[in-house]
C-alpha cells in the first residue's frame, strides 16, 4: 500500500512539525476523552436511577381501605372501610389468573422486650409469601409458614436490627421467647432485607395469629398483591385500577373517590422509571452527539488548516516532481496515522480516568460509571473519517492546482 | 530542445483578461546557457513557469525535448517535470524541515530511487557544491548562497536536461551572486541546458545568449561574444 519510504516521508513531517501534530493530535484525544467521560457519568447516573427501584419486588401493588370522602349509593361521607378475608377470596375468584401471591397484611406497633431490653417495633401480621415481597430473606432459623397459620401458633420471625437491639451478641435469637406487648411469641428464625435496617426493624407474625389475638374478627388493614411477572406494565396497571374499580363497586364507594380505597401499584412507577430513564437516555445521547460534531468540527478545521499551512511545501514537491496522487496520499495517511494515535489514547485517558474518579462520584449519584468500548472505538473510527474527509477535500484542491499558485502561496 | 512556436497565455483578472504573453517564438538547443531580461510585467517568469510545465499556456506550440507538450494533467507534468527539469527559484524554495542532503534527495525519492542510494547520490552532488560538511543543516542554519548552492545541486540531483532558474541572485549580494553564477557556469560548461531569468544586466552578460523581453514580446535575442566554450 505503502512502502517503507512513504512511511518515513510521514513520519518526519509528523515528526519535525511537532505543534501541528499536537494540535490534530489533542482535538481528537480532547473529544474521545470527553465523550469517554461524558457517556460514562451518563451511564453512572442511569445505573444510580435503576438502583433506587430495585429493593423491593416491582411486581408488586398495595390495596389499602380508609376512610370515604364522598356520600354514595345513600351513605354518607367519613365511613371507614375495612377489608375482610372474604375479599381476599373475591379477589382470587375474579383475578386469580393475573395473580402470583395474594397477601393479608396488618400492622400495628408494639413494645418487644427480651429479658430486661425492650423497644417499640413494627409489628406486621402476614401471610408467609410476604417474603417474596419484602425480599427479606431468611437468616437464622425459617420464615413463617402455613402451618404456623393454620395453628395460629404465637411464632416471630424478626429482623436483624431487632435481633440485635434485644439480644446479647453471639447469642441466637431462634428458640427464644420474646415478649410481644404482654404476650410470650417464639423466635422461629431471623431475616436480612436489601432495602437497610428500617426494613430490618420489622417483624412478622401469621395473619390468623393476629386476628385471633388482636380482636377476634377476620379484618385485614391491606391488601398486597404480588401479580404475575409476565404482565406486562400497561397491563398490570390496568389490572390494578380494574381491581380498585370493583373493590369500589364492592363497599359502594363513589367510583371518583381518591381515599375511600386507594391503591399504589409498583407498576406504575416502573413506568415512571422507564420515562425518567428514557429522558436521560436521550441526554446522554444528546451531549454524546453533541461532544462528537465538536471533535468533528475541530478536527475538520484543523485539516483544513493543516493543508493550507503545507500549500507552498506542496508545491515545492510538485514542481520536483510529486504526482498529485503522491501529495494525497501523504496527507491522508498523515492524517490517518495522528487521529488513530491519538484516538487511542483519549480511550485509554478516558476510561481510565473513568475509572480513578468513580469511587469519589457515588455520592453525586454517578454509580460504576461505565461505557461500552465499541461505542468508543466506533466515535473514534468515526473521527478519524471526518479527519480524512476534511483533509482530503483541501489535499486534493492543493494537489491539483497549477505548482506555480503553490508556489507563490505564503 | 525547448521549443515555443506563437506562444500565449493570459490570465483572467474579473470578467477581463490580462495578455501577458503575446506570440513568443524562441528556440534553446541543447547545452546553450540563454537569458530572459525584462522589467518586471514583461512576462518573463511567466515564460519560464510554462517552460518549467509549472503552469500551462493557452496557444501555441511547446516542444520539449521534441516532444509536443498538449493536454498534459498534473499527474504527466510532475513525470515530466522530474525527468527532464531542474528549478532553482529566487527564494531557494527549500522543505525548513528537512536537512540540505534530505532537500537535494527529494526529487530522486518522487523519481523512486532507493533511500540508500539517494543519500549516495545526493551527497556526491552536495560535494559538487562544496557543501559536503553543511550534509546535516536544516536551511535555516544556512546563508543565502549555501541556500542556493544546495537548490542548485537539488536541481541537477535527478541529472535533467534543462535547469530554469527564475532570478537566481535576486536574494544575494554580489559576491555570493557571482559564486552562484560560477557554479551555473560550470554546470553549462558540463553540458547542461540553462534557462536563467533576471533583471540584472552584468548577470545576464555571463550568459551565452540575452532573450529581452517586453510587453510579453521578444524584442531582441542576440549572443553575446565574451564567453569562450570549452
Amino acid at each position: 500500500m505503502f512502502d517503507l519510504d512513504g512511511w518515513r516521508e510521514i513520519f518526519q513531517s509528523i515528526g519535525k512539525n511537532k505543534l501541528r501534530t499536537v494540535l490534530s493530535g489533542l482535538t481528537i484525544t480532547f473529544a474521545i476523552l470527553l465523550f469517554t467521560i461524558l457517556l460514562g457519568m451518563g451511564n453512572g447516573l442511569k445505573n444510580t436511577f435503576k438502583s433506587f427501584f430495585s429493593r423491593d419486588a416491582e411486581n408488586a401493588m398495595f390495596i389499602m381501605p380508609n376512610r370515604t370522602t364522598k356520600a354514595y349509593r345513600g351513605y354518607q361521607s367519613g365511613r371507614r372501610i375495612e377489608f375482610e378475608n372474604e375479599d381476599i377470596d373475591f379477589i382470587q375468584k375474579n383475578y386469580g389468573d393475573k395473580i402470583e401471591h395474594i397477601i393479608r397484611r396488618n400492622q400495628r406497633q408494639v413494645d418487644i422486650s427480651y429479658n430486661n431490653k425492650k423497644s417499640n417495633y413494627p409489628l406486621i401480621a402476614v401471610d408467609p409469601e410476604i417474603q417474596f415481597l419484602e425480599m427479606a430473606v431468611p437468616f437464622e432459623g425459617r420464615f413463617i409458614n402455613q402451618l404456623d397459620l393454620n395453628k395460629k401458633s404465637k411464632v416471630i420471625v424478626i429482623g436483624r436490627m431487632t435481633k440485635e437491639d434485644l439480644f446479647p451478641k453471639g447469642i441466637s435469637a431462634v428458640g427464644k421467647y420474646v415478649n410481644v406487648g404482654g404476650l410470650a411469641y417464639k423466635v422461629v428464625g431471623t431475616f436480612t432485607d436489601p432495602g437497610g435496617d428500617n426494613e430490618e426493624r420489622l417483624n412478622y407474625i401469621p395473619i390468623t395469629t393476629a386476628q385471633s389475638i388482636y380482636g377476634n374478627n377476620d379484618k385485614v388493614d391491606q391488601i398486597n398483591i404480588l401479580y404475575k411477572s409476565d404482565l406486562s406494565t400497561e397491563q398490570a396497571i390496568a389490572f390494578g385500577n380494574g381491581l380498585v374499580k370493583d373493590l369500589k363497586d364492592r363497599y359502594d364507594v363513589a367510583p371518583r373517590d381518591q381515599r375511600g380505597i386507594r391503591i399504589t401499584n409498583r407498576a406504575e412507577v416502573v413506568q415512571g422509571t422507564k420515562q425518567t430513564s428514557g429522558a436521560l437516555d436521550m441526554i446522554v445521547i444528546i451531549i454524546s452527539i453533541g461532544t462528537l460534531i465538536a471533535g468533528i468540527v475541530g478536527i475538520s478545521n484543523i485539516m483544513i488548516y493543516i493543508v493550507k499551512e503545507r500549500t507552498k511545501e506542496l508545491g515545492i514537491r510538485k514542481a520536483l516532481g510529486a504526482t498529485p496522487k503522491s501529495i494525497i496520499k501523504m496527507i491522508m495517511f498523515e492524517a490517518l496515522f495522528i487521529t488513530s494515535i491519538a484516538g487511542y489514547l483519549g480511550l485509554v485517558i478516558g476510561t481510565g480516568v473513568l475509572r480513578i474518579i468513580a469511587p469519589g462520584l457515588e455520592e453525586y449519584f454517578i454509580k460504576d460509571p461505565q461505557v461500552d468500548s465499541g461505542i468508543v472505538i466506533f466515535a473514534t473510527i468515526l473521527l478519524i473519517i471526518s479527519g480524512i474527509i476534511a483533509g482530503y477535500l483541501p489535499a486534493r484542491r492543493a494537489a491539483k492546482i497549477k505548482p506555480i499558485v503553490a508556489l507563490n502561496d505564503e | 530542445m525547448i521549443k515555443l512556436e506563437n506562444l500565449h497565455k493570459s490570465y483572467p483578472i474579473g470578467k477581463d483578461s490580462l495578455h501577458v504573453l503575446k506570440g513568443i517564438n524562441l528556440h534553446i538547443k541543447e547545452g546553450e546557457f540563454v537569458s530572459i531580461m525584462g522589467s518586471s510585467g514583461s512576462g518573463k517568469s511567466t515564460l519560464l513557469n510554462i517552460v518549467g510545465l509549472l503552469d500551462g499556456h493557452d496557444k501555441g506550440e511547446y516542444y520539449l525535448n521534441g516532444k509536443l507538450i498538449e493536454n498534459l494533467d498534473e499527474k504527466k507534468a510532475a513525470i515530466l517535470r522530474n525527468k527532464f527539469l531542474g528549478f532553482v527559484f529566487q527564494s531557494f524554495n527549500l522543505i525548513s524541515y528537512k536537512t540540505a542532503l534530505e532537500n537535494i534527495a527529494l526529487p530522486l525519492y518522487y523519481k523512486g530511487i532507493h533511500r540508500k542510494e539517494r543519500q549516495k547520490i545526493a551527497m556526491e552532488y552536495l560535494e559538487k557544491v562544496d557543501l559536503k560538511d553543511w550534509a546535516n543543516h536544516l536551511p535555516s542554519e544556512l546563508s543565502g548562497g549555501q541556500k542556493q548552492r544546495i537548490a542548485i545541486a537539488r536541481a541537477l540531483v535527478t541529472q535533467p536536461k534543462v535547469v530554469l532558474a527564475d532570478e537566481p541572485t535576486g536574494a544575494l549580494d554580489s559576491t555570493t551572486s557571482q559564486s552562484v553564477m560560477e557554479l551555473l557556469k560550470e554546470i553549462n560548461n558540463e553540458g547542461m541546458t540553462v534557462f536563467v531569468i533576471t533583471h540584472e544586466e552584468d548577470i545576464a552578460a555571463q550568459t551565452d545568449r540575452i532573450v529581452r523581453l517586453r510587453d510579453g514580446i521578444i524584442t531582441s535575442d542576440k549572443k553575446t561574444k565574451q564567453r569562450e566554450k570549452v
